[in-house]
Parts: C-alpha cells; sequence; structure tokens
C-alpha cells in the first residue's frame, strides 16, 4: 500500500518535472539537435546573451515587473485600508466581487477587451499608434491588483484595530499614525502580494500580447514569435534561466508568508488569553 | 463650579444610526480625581472615554478641557492617554520602543528619551525588559507596558478603557492597588471605565454610573452604595432587596405588610416609593420575633457569610448572615431604621431587587466577560 502511493506520488512528480528536466537537460547540449545530447555545453547561453533582440526583450520584461508590481502594490495596499474600514458587510463583498473579477476571468477576454479599450481610446485622444509601454503596463497593474488585495486584506484583519488609534493618541497624525503603526504590521502581506505580482507580470503572455505595440516587445512575447520558426536550444537556455527565476521568486512567497504565520502564532499562543 | 474642574462634558449626546448611545451626558471632572464610569455592557461608558480622548466626535453638545472647548481637537492634540483594553501595543516594535513611541513623536534628544523610558519602566515594575519583544509578554506585563507607554508623554489625565478586564482575578486585585497608588504619587486625573462594581468602590473618588446612554447618579463610593439613587443602581451596586412601599409620612414607610421607622423624610404623603434593604443589614432572629417571618427557601456557603434567600409574603429576600439556617425553617428578620433606604419611583421600578429568579449560574451569565465596544 504505503509502496503503491509511494509510486503514485512519484508518477505525480515525473509528470511534472520531466518536460522541465528535458529541457534543462537539452539547454546543456552540445548540439542543436532535439534528439541527440552530444556532450556539455554553455553555448547557448554565450548565444543568449548575445543575441541582442532576446536580451532587450528581457529588460523590457524586467521594467514592466518592477514598475507595474510596484504601482499595483500601492493602489492594492490603499484599496485594501479603505476596504477593511467599510463596516457594511454587502459593500464590501460587493466591492471583492468586482475586483476579482480579473483574476477569474478568461485572459483572452481580459486582453481583447482591453485592447479594444485602448485602441478605441487612443483614436479618441492621439490618432493611432497608442499600444505600446503604458497601454501595457497598465493592463498589468489591472490583473496584479487582485493579488495584492486579496493579500494584504488578510493582514488588516488581523492586527487590532486600536492601533491606529493608540499611535494618534500618543500623537501621531492620523497619516503618521498609518505609516508608524498600521503598515509594519501588515509589511509581510504587502511583500507576498508585490513578489506574487512581480511573478505574475513576468510571466504573462496572453494579455501582454495584446495590449502592447511593436516598439514594446516582452519575454514571453519575444519567444512566442521565434518559436513560429525552428525553435533553437538557446530558448531552451533562456527557459531554464526564467524557470529558476521564477523558483527563487516563489520561495521567497513562501518564506516571507511563513514568517507572517510564525510571527501571529507566537503572538496568539503568549498574549492573547 | 471649582476652579480645578480640568474636564466638563456639556449636553453630550451621540447617535449610531439610529441607535441613541449617549443622552445629554452632563459631567465635570476636578484635577487629580480618579472618575470611575460604571455601568453594564453597551451603557455608553466606553463612548463617553472615546469622547472625551478625540477619537468620536459628539453629535451635540460641548467638551471643554481647561475651560477650552475642544470639540474637533483630534486626540493627537489632546493632553490626554488612553490605556485600551486590549493594551494595543505596537507589536513591532520591542518594550523600550513602545514605551519610547511618544517620546520620539516629539523630537526630543535621545538622552532625556532614555532617561524618561528607563523612568517609566521602573514606575511600572519592568526593569530589565527593554529588549524584549511585546509578543512574548504575560497579560499583566503588556499592561504594565501600555501603563509605561502612556505616562511616558506626561498627559494631565489618563483614561483607562476595563484596562483589568483581560488579567485573572489574583493579578487583577493586584493591579488594582498599584494603579489607585500610582495615580496618587503621579497626581494625574483617572477616568477609568469599568463594569465591575467592587472593582470601581475600591479604587475611586468618584463613581459615575450609567445606563442605556444616561448617568444614573455621581457619588463617591459611599455615597452611591448607601444612597442609591433609583432601583438601577441599588442593584447594580451590590445586593438589594427592593421593595414596592408606601410612605406614611416622614420618617414612617409601609412595606411587606408592616409598618417601618425610616431616617428618610421629604417624600408627599402617601407617596409610593422603592425601599432598599441590603442584605446585610437585616438581622436573623427567631421565628415570631422581629418585625418580619418567612421561610428559608435555600442557602449557600460564600466563606465570609451564608447568603440565605428567605420567603416572606411571596417575596424573596436576600439575606446575608454569620449563621447557618436549614431550608423550610421559619425565621424572623429585624431591620433597624438606619438600613432601611427610600428611593423615589423611576423607570426601573419593579426591574431589580426580587431573588425569586435568582441562581449561582444566572448571576455569571449577567456578568460578561467581554465587553462589547460601545
Amino acid at each position: 500500500m504505503s509502496r503503491l502511493s509511494k509510486f503514485y506520488t512519484f508518477l505525480v512528480f515525473l509528470f511534472l518535472y520531466a518536460p522541465i528536466v528535458v529541457m534543462i537537460v537539452f539547454s546543456f547540449n552540445a548540439s542543436d539537435s532535439t534528439g541527440l545530447l552530444e556532450g556539455f555545453s554553455v553555448k547557448w547561453y554565450r548565444v543568449l546573451m548575445g543575441d541582442r533582440a532576446i536580451m532587450q526583450a528581457l529588460y523590457n520584461t524586467l521594467i514592466l515587473a518592477v514598475a507595474s508590481s510596484v504601482a499595483a502594490t500601492v493602489i492594492g495596499t490603499l484599496a485594501a485600508v479603505g476596504l477593511d474600514k467599510w463596516k457594511k458587510n454587502w459593500v464590501r463583498t460587493g466591492v471583492m466581487t468586482v475586483t476579482n473579477i480579473p483574476m477569474m476571468n478568461p485572459e483572452i477576454v481580459t486582453g481583447v477587451s482591453m485592447m479594444l479599450l485602448f485602441v478605441f481610446m487612443g483614436r479618441l485622444v492621439a490618432g493611432s499608434g497608442t499600444l505600446g509601454f503604458g497601454t501595457i503596463l497598465i493592463a498589468h497593474v489591472t490583473f496584479n491588483l487582485p493579488y495584492v488585495i486579496l493579500s494584504v486584506l488578510p493582514k488588516l484583519r488581523q492586527t487590532d484595530p486600536h492601533l491606529t488609534e493608540a499611535a494618534q493618541d500618543l500623537g501621531c497624525t492620523p497619516l503618521k499614525a498609518f505609516f508608524k503603526a498600521v503598515l509594519p504590521s501588515i509589511s509581510t502581506g504587502i511583500l507576498t502580494g508585490m513578489l506574487m505580482a512581480f511573478t505574475l507580470s513576468l510571466d504573462d503572455f496572453i494579455i501582454s500580447y495584446f495590449t502592447t505595440g511593436p516598439g514594446f516587445q516582452t519575454l514571453p512575447i519575444a519567444i512566442f514569435s521565434m518559436t513560429k520558426k525552428r525553435v533553437k536550444p538557446d530558448m531552451y537556455a533562456l527557459s531554464t534561466l526564467i524557470f529558476f527565476s521564477i523558483l527563487v521568486l516563489l520561495v521567497l512567497i513562501n518564506i516571507s508568508q511563513a514568517r507572517g504565520e510564525n510571527k501571529r502564532a507566537r503572538q496568539y499562543k503568549k498574549g492573547e488569553v | 463650579m471649582d476652579n480645578n474642574v480640568i474636564i466638563d462634558l456639556r449636553n453630550i449626546s451621540v447617535k449610531f444610526g439610529e441607535e441613541q448611545v449617549l443622552r445629554n451626558i452632563n459631567l465635570y471632572i476636578r484635577d487629580k480625581e480618579f472618575v470611575t464610569l460604571l455601568g453594564p455592557s453597551g451603557c455608553g461608558k466606553t463612548t463617553t472615554l472615546r469622547v472625551i480622548a478625540g477619537f468620536l466626535e459628539p453629535d451635540e453638545g460641548d467638551v471643554v478641557f481647561d475651560g477650552k472647548r475642544v470639540n474637533g481637537v483630534p486626540p493627537h492634540k489632546r493632553p490626554v492617554n488612553t490605556i485600551f483594553q486590549r493594551y494595543a501595543l505596537f507589536p513591532h516594535l520591542n518594550v523600550y520602543e513602545n514605551v519610547a513611541f511618544g517620546l520620539r513623536l516629539r523630537k526630543l534628544p535621545e538622552s532625556h528619551i532614555k532617561a524618561k523610558t528607563a523612568e517609566m519602566l521602573e514606575l511600572v515594575n519592568l526593569k530589565g525588559f527593554n529588549r524584549r519583544n511585546v509578543a512574548s509578554l504575560s497579560g499583566g506585563q503588556q499592561q504594565r507596558v501600555a501603563i509605561a507607554r502612556a505616562l511616558a508623554v506626561e498627559p494631565r489625565v489618563l483614561l483607562l478603557d476595563e484596562p483589568l478586564g483581560a488579567l485573572d482575578l489574583k493579578l487583577r486585585k493586584d493591579m488594582q492597588v498599584e494603579l489607585k497608588s500610582m495615580q496618587q504619587r503621579l497626581g494625574i486625573t483617572f477616568i477609568y471605565v469599568t463594569h465591575d462594581q467592587e472593582e470601581a468602590l475600591s479604587m475611586s473618588d468618584t463613581i459615575v454610573v450609567m445606563d442605556e446612554g444616561e448617568i444614573q447618579q455621581i457619588g463617591t463610593p459611599q455615597g452611591i452604595y448607601n444612597e442609591p439613587k433609583n432601583a438601577f443602581v441599588a442593584d447594580f451596586i451590590g445586593e438589594s432587596n427592593i421593595l414596592d412601599g408606601t410612605m406614611r409620612r416622614d420618617l414612617f414607610v409601609d412595606f411587606s405588610g408592616k409598618r417601618f421607622k425610616c431616617l428618610d423624610k421629604g417624600f408627599e404623603k402617601n407617596e409610593p416609593v422603592d425601599v432598599v434593604v441590603r442584605p446585610e443589614d437585616v438581622d436573623v432572629v427567631a421565628a415570631g420575633e422581629g418585625m418580619l417571618r418567612g421561610t428559608v427557601t435555600s442557602v449557600t456557603f460564600k466563606g465570609v457569610h451564608y447568603e440565605i434567600i428567605v420567603d416572606i409574603k411571596g417575596f424573596k429576600w436576600m439575606i446575608q448572615s454569620t449563621e447557618n439556617q436549614n431550608v423550610g425553617d421559619e425565621i424572623g428578620l429585624d431591620i433597624e431604621p438606619d438600613a432601611i433606604h427610600i428611593m423615589k419611583k423611576s423607570v426601573y421600578s419593579g426591574r431589580f431587587g426580587d431573588y425569586s429568579s435568582f441562581s449561582e449560574e444566572f448571576d455569571e451569565l449577567s456578568d460578561p466577560e467581554e465587553e462589547e465596544d460601545i
């Protein structure tokens, strides 16, 4: 029985990770064959580094991920604080449902509808050629927002509602009280939300594809356009690099969450009786 | 009015939506006084505190501090500080930084902050706790940090919102004594909110009894205990037998079918009144002797005394006596004139003071552990 369940677990992981393992292996292949391993080499990584278009796309992707995750974090945190203050339950649930729609909506629908809106508004205001960094940034902030809100809101619920009042009581203006008393208590939630937003922005393809223009290519789009021709092993190298960066980010998110949980558990155990 | 009045609430009313939480509150508090707002949950005592602290603006009325109207002045500009029910310590700061929080905001030199923080931690017996995480402290220790934090900024008035509610009985008694002596030593005005009548009686200079958003009575602990104004106060503070009576003329009152001598006067002839007799003021005598005669229906041992319920003409009296009685026995009761207190009829008449539905569990149920935030 136990051996069977072990075997089953092994199968699950095999199917999950076999493709990635194969890709990693082939990214170090000395030839560009997809069938034969002809020795170890980092040649494709070198080719990758030399590819101006890919490097530009990587740069674009990082800029976009940083900008959109920071913007989404600021807006999302403010939104969560506002939502938390709302006393009426049905209003809060209503607003939460609306914010969650971008998360549940098929990406293709979000992508197409946003493209339509941008093009339409662009015609109205500036003529043509509106799609580019600005539009893709707006799109990324939009789909990142609910993730930030969802990771900050529970932290706010856990904090003592009297913390702000205590800070004001001791001499803080309401704004200062927020920064000195509330923000430190919800920082783990904010960090988690930001990392999640960064990751999502990094690997988004569908929405990006519809909302950007020819002047601003992100990495997933660049890779997709290359796959129309023959896929070369430098793409394996690139994908391997992306896989490891995402892995590191995920570990960071988990650590940040676990830290928050531990802190809470400690407080629960020692403080509140 | 006295010159040393520090806080004056004039005609304060507060509404939460349709609900009238405070109704025309008039209260002045003298400098260096220990005032307790006492009442059951939902009576408006915490709301009164929040109005004074500035967290809540009254819908009507004026808050006057030191002769100046302070309506609209935000909390951070008022010379009052609050000890919150659940302490509200900053979880991301250690003990030292929590206490220094208010001082840092005042941009004081570091040496001054250090000295003041040390002084405060010594005051609350937490020397050497500087680097400790507040989450690692016990309830009583957290309470002390909260007090040190509030006192560090040298407020004129300290507001305490059920500060001992979360502590166990023994610790609560110790902290009561400590708080009282601290208040006297520092010469700061304390406004203390509680639903615990014993706490109020043992600590306060003045007690303000509240119910349903209104002040029922203001007075010294002795005054409130001995001369309750209405049935609510008589019932809430200590145990009371409250009977329907008729004031025949000055110094004579009829109740329980008998005429009694009393010390009260100034009522109308034949005015219906509420008569209060405290359980400890009734003397048990042999059946046939004494003014009243009844049957013992239950006896509970309380340590210092026995709590005896006696049925007299259908009304259940509570009597505290050091002598045991047997259930079912007939006994006589004697009441001295000074044990009788006469109150005018009020909306509370008839709602309290009969022990026919009395039971131990019921008593505990009606004394809620956790106070609602009103």
